[in-house]
Parts: structure tokens; sequence; C-alpha cells
């Protein structure tokens, strides 16, 4: 089966996020009054696997291994079958 | 004994280390391409600073999961001298070879400056020509440069004296107007457990020859190539 995961990367809660804090600033610039503005970052990973469980339990292992920096991130997995 | 300098793609103080220490130091040093799987030749590693595969992922990710990382964690292991500048610091904390991770400084701002840091073990192979508390001045040149871990781990590094340098004013307070990235504990170097591994976000290398201004970090090369020789 082929499945596509869409990994999204965020920063911990409570760490700082100047990547976000920039683009508020910018957008306050522009006029646009904003609460909060949070970056996070998206992978869109094909991949063949015998089941979704199966996809899953890979695509957590890309994360934990390469993906996503436990010290700083969490991160969640969005999967579907694509054919 | 030799030097290994490790280069990645996208390495680009490389050769700076290796004028300091075959030119300045007169030591044998040599480059060593990111796909050789043996270091078994050398007594040091220096993983130099640069944009090792243009900080895709997180500085210092991709880099730190290629083959020749697994030579520089034996070398480790066996307890040599193994020195990670600036990318070679987050090159090291993504390994897994130190703790903590560099993250974006607290302004996202590429910042390169002179700075000051405080000596605060002198018990490891990499400062033990120099005098605790002793302040010196090196340059930074970092985006992501902000030293995090959480509150447990963090005590932990200071209660291991794992913390070697930390950004100060001329007269060695560690106060937050200093602090060029908003590193925890104003956090410029920290060691692993045994001393043996040291990542440093200032660059040493850049401070070794007096007509460029400094060269208060020659002495870090100097007292790993004399750890190195026992």
């Amino acid at each position: 089966m082929l499945y596509e995961a869409e990994v999204t990367i965020n920063l911990k809660a409570g760490m700082l996020d100047p990547e976000g804090t920039t683009i508020k600033r910018a957008l306050g610039h522009l006029g646009y009054n904003t609460e909060s503005v949070k970056s996070t970052k998206r992978y869109v990973i094909e991949l063949k696997a015998e089941s979704e469980e199966n996809a899953r339990d890979l695509v957590d292992q890309m994360c934990q291994k390469l993906i996503a920096n436990p010290i700083i991130h969490d991160y969640s997995i969005d999967l579907r079958e694509i054919e | 004994m030799t030097v290994a300098i490790i280069q990645f793609g996208g390495s680009n103080c490389d050769n700076d280390v290796l004028h300091v220490l075959q030119d300045v130091l007169g030591i044998d040093a040599e480059l060593v391409w990111y796909k050789e799987e043996k270091l078994d030749e050398y007594e040091a590693a220096v993983i130099p600073g640069g944009f090792s595969y243009g900080d895709y992922l997180r500085s210092g990710a991709i880099a730190s999961r290629t083959p020749i990382m697994d030579a520089v964690r034996k070398l480790a292991d066996d307890g040599k001298p193994v020195m990670g500048i600036c990318n070679g610091f987050q090159i090291l904390t993504e390994s897994g070879l130190l703790d903590g991770a560099l993250t974006t400084n607290s302004y996202p701002k590429f910042k390169c400056e002179w700075s000051y840091l405080r000596v605060e073990n002198t018990n490891t192979p990499f400062t033990s020509m120099y005098d605790e508390g002793q302040i010196i001045r090196i340059p930074i040149a970092h985006k992501d440069g902000k030293f995090y871990h959480d509150d447990a781990s963090l005590q932990q590094l200071e209660e291991n004296n794992q913390v070697v340098f930390r950004y100060v004013d001329e007269n060695g307070k560690p106060t937050e107007a200093v602090n060029p990235n908003g590193s925890r504990n104003n956090i410029a170097g920290i060691t692993n457990k045994t001393g043996n591994v040291l990542g440093m976000m200032p660059h040493p290398e850049r401070a070794s020859e007096t007509i460029i201004g400094s060269d208060d970090g020659l002495l870090m090369f100097k007292s790993m190539i004399e750890s190195g020789r026992k």
C-alpha cells in the first residue's frame, strides 16, 4: 500500500519562537494585530508499507531518529492511504 | 600526534583550523572527508564551523547522521579529545555526543562579533592551560547558537561542571546584556560527562594569532594537543 504522511513539527510549549515573533511584528507593521504567531514545519512523506499501522510506526521512527529533535520539538503525524 | 579535521559539504572553517594547527602550532593535522568510516590513526578530532548541508532540517542534523560520525563517536568513547566549533557544536548535540540543543538566536539575526567568555572549568583536555575564571576574548558567528535544555538537564550540566565557557562582560559577569543569543545560563560551551568532548559556539581558531585581534583561543588547541600526547 502507498501512504502519505504529513509530519508537523512544533516547538515545545514554552519555547521561544523567534521566527513566529518576527512574523507577528511584521504583520503589526502592515496593520494586522495578532494575538500570537507560531511557526511550524511540515514534511510530506510518501512511503510504501504493509498496513496503516506499519506506516505510522515507520514514520514515527523517522521522526524520532531524524526529523524531530525531542529536546525542543513535539510532532504529530497525519496519515492517509493514497492508493 | 595527528588531528583529524572533519569536512562536510558546507564546512567553511576547516582550513582555518588546519592553518592554526599546522602553521601556528606545527602540529600534524589532516582534513578528512565525511565519507571516511574510520579515524583509527588520529589522536583527536575537530569538527569545524560552517553550514553543513545548508543547515537543512536543523543546523547539524544531517551531518550528525553521516558515516564519519560513528568514527567520531568511537574516538570519543576511547577517551580521545573531540572538539566541535559552532556548526561542529550543533553536530555534536544533534548526534547525542553532547547534551542539549542549539536553536535560533532569541533575536533571529546572524551575529558576527567579539565576545568575552569566562573559563568555568579548567579540568578538561581543552582548558587545562587556562586559569579558572580567566576571561578570554573570542568571536562568535552564528544565527542558531542559543543553547537550550530543560531545567533538570541544565541543573545536571551545572552540577557536573560540564559548562566550560559562559558569555560574560569584560569584568566576568554573565549578564543578559552580553548574552548574544539568549543561551540558557549564558552557556557558550559544554563538555560531555567525561570531559573529552567539547562543543562551543565561539570560534577559537579565529582568535589564535594576535595579528587578527586575539590569540586567546590558541591555548585551547595547545591544551588539546598536550592532553592527546599523554
